[in-house]
């Protein structure tokens, strides 16, 4: 059989592309510690979003004034005790009270009703009642106020229940796409663009540098391995690992956060397999800069971490922001990512509603990689 | 010297804007001769050798390496030469022979050839019962061994060693230079850089690079007598006082 120098050319590069990607795996392999953080950082950190650092009020600790104890203000005082949002841990008998017991910290809202509440309330039309916030933490003082609100209101209208008032709105609430309200729906997207930077960028930089560092790099540049294809096989063990990591969020946030994907599975992986891809580039590019792999780790903490955190929209919505820091945040790949991800995963939109963004993410992409593989060429010359 | 040219360099020159680092240097270097490349830090060594492996351009010049131009035949000389650096460069985290099972088949070295010249180099060195260990275990003397081994595994016409033997114990170095004088003998062309003046002894021939030229280039016996000194370390000194650029 005659071969053509050609094919046997191509045959000796995917062999020799195949025993690169095993030495890489084994890297990864050795490095327990490391692979044990590549693995466990995505559940814990779906774990934690999911149930500890979550925006939702529940359980807030909060004290009742009552200075009427009448029918009224006990009703109402009940259906507050009861409701899960709050928890009474203490009746105040003075308007000193208050203020001590906020400074105590034992409380975070407190509520109080005047004298006569209940004669007011039925008839002067004039009842008032005072709801004490602590606002050092404003989020949570206007969703407690909203609750505690609702709740009065609730019963006013228990009250009017036979009489139809002449002119009344009803306001009918419907929450689209999450409506049991659980901030599980706004992590989830965010904690995957979070996890696949990391994973992606920072070990991709670590790797690379780090063969620099060893002396490595040296060698195999005189060997016959072209520079593109140590790139490319440095890259594919994370690669795998991230889909590796993808799968495991998406099972936590099925099967335990209650987090249902809505739209298209395979559009989801392929649009996560995309974000890989930008993250991977952005590590290569950090690589080329960074001398150490403490550099290249500091350089991904600081350029990817932070931004992907603060300009994503998973934190802090990004239309309440100043807009230079609303432009700033459309070079910020994560956040096209995870506006993809919310599309498809909550609201169940196809690709038709994201092409969009994953025009940008994959032109994004092409000029990291551009940037960084001819970087990585030139550096050797 | 005669014999088949495998280096031929011809006013080889590399310039950084200004500073030009390789200078006009001339030389050859035929099969299997040990060929000490010697100069003080900053005298050009490192670049030189940089553009004989193909990893860097001339500025002006020619040179043939293994019989490929190094403008334009870059990847082929890659896939005909050997390297080892003066900073460690095996894989500490892979064992014995997954480093030399990595590095055979990076340069297209089929599996079967693989194991046989696996079995072959650990038995070379004595490591037998050792090979599943991670090279992190084996003690700095042993690891120089066997990245020179590794270096030559693809059966390269020319290797190239920079400062191969820095922070080795003399008897190691000893040992050392035999797998060098063997590969020598075996047709192997040894192109090394060295700091050590006892080690320039033990080459065929010698050049001497001040300020990116080559001043000296003769046998090493030939160099003490032309210096009328009674070892290389009074021939380098000689040399080496000429120069004006800073070392770094």
């Amino acid at each position: 059989m005659i071969t053509t120098p050609v094919a046997r050319e191509k045959v000796y590069t995917m062999s020799q592309f195949y025993i690169f990607v095993k030495k890489e795996c084994l890297h990864i392999w050795r490095d327990r510690r490391t692979l044990f953080i590549l693995v466990w950082m995505p559940i814990v950190q779906i774990i934690l979003y999911g149930f500890a650092l979550t925006n939702e009020v529940k359980n807030s600790r909060i004290a009742i004034l009552d200075q009427s104890k009448d029918d009224a203000t006990t009703a109402i005082s009940n259906e507050i005790a009861a409701s899960r949002y709050f928890n009474l841990v203490k009746n105040l008998h003075s308007y000193r009270d208050i203020d001590a017991t906020f400074k105590q910290g034992l409380i975070r809202m407190a509520i109080v009703f005047p004298r006569n509440f209940q004669y007011d309330l039925l008839h002067s039309n004039r009842a008032q009642v005072q709801i004490i916030a602590d606002a050092s933490d404003p989020n949570t003082a206007n969703t407690l106020t909203n609750y505690a609100t609702a709740i009065i209101n609730d019963y006013q209208l228990s009250l009017n229940n036979n009489e139809q008032l002449p002119y009344t709105i009803k306001t009918q609430l419907r929450m689209l796409y999450n409506p049991e309200l659980k901030g599980a729906y706004n992590f989830v997207p965010g904690v995957m663009a979070l996890v696949l930077m990391l994973v992606c960028a920072m070990m991709t930089s670590m790797a690379i540098v780090k063969e620099k560092e060893m002396g490595t790099m040296e060698v195999i540049l005189v060997s016959p391995l072209r520079p593109f294809w140590i790139i490319i096989a440095k890259t594919i063990p994370y690669l795998l690992v991230s889909v590796l990591n993808i799968a495991c969020i998406l099972l936590l946030s099925v099967f335990v956060l209650g987090v249902p994907i809505t739209g298209n599975l395979g559009l989801l992986i392929w649009e996560s397999v995309l974000f890989t891809v930008t993250s991977l580039s952005i590590g290569i590019l950090i690589s080329n800069g960074a001398k150490t792999q403490q550099a290249a780790m500091f350089t991904s903490m600081m350029s990817l971490f932070l931004p992907t955190l603060l300009f994503s929209g998973f934190l802090f919505p990004v239309e309440n922001m100043p807009v230079a820091l609303q432009v700033i945040s459309n070079v910020v790949p994560a956040k096209w990512y995870y506006i993809i991800v919310k599309s498809v995963m909550i609201k169940g939109l196809g690709f038709f509603a994201v092409w969009k963004e994953t025009l940008i993410l994959v032109g994004m992409t092409l000029i990291l990689l551009f940037i960084s593989i001819s970087k990585f060429k030139i550096r050797l010359a | 010297m005669i014999g088949e040219k495998v280096i031929s360099a011809e006013k080889l020159t590399k310039r950084f804007g200004d500073f030009t680092a390789v200078d006009h240097i001339t030389f050859d270097v035929v099969k299997g001769e040990i060929f000490g490349f010697l100069g003080a830090n900053g005298a050009g060594k490192t670049t030189a050798m940089r553009m004989l492996c193909g990893l860097s351009l001339p500025t002006l010049g020619s040179a043939m390496v293994a019989g490929f131009d190094v403008y334009r035949q870059n990847e082929l000389i890659k896939k005909n030469i050997g390297y080892m650096s003066q900073k460690f460069s095996l894989y500490e985290d892979l064992t014995i022979r997954e480093n030399i099972r990595f590095y055979a088949g990076i340069y297209g070295l089929t599996d079967d050839k693989i194991k046989e010249k696996s079995n072959l180099l650990i038995n070379r060195l004595n490591l037998a019962g050792q090979e599943k260990s991670l090279v992190r275990s084996l003690p700095l003397g042993w690891r120089q061994k066997l990245a020179f081994l590794i270096a030559i595994v693809h059966d390269p016409a020319i290797v190239f060693l920079d400062e191969p033997t820095g922070g080795v114990d003399p008897i190691t170095r000893r040992e050392f230079w035999e797998l060098i004088y063997d590969a020598s003998s075996k047709g192997i062309t040894v192109f090394v850089t060295t700091h050590y003046m006892d080690e320039a002894e033990y080459c065929h021939r010698v050049s001497i690079m001040v300020d990116g030229r080559i001043d000296a280039l003769d046998s090493p016996a030939n160099l003490m007598k032309e210096y009328a000194s009674s070892s290389m370390d009074g021939v380098f000194l000689q040399l080496a006082r000429k120069a004006l650029r800073m070392s770094d």
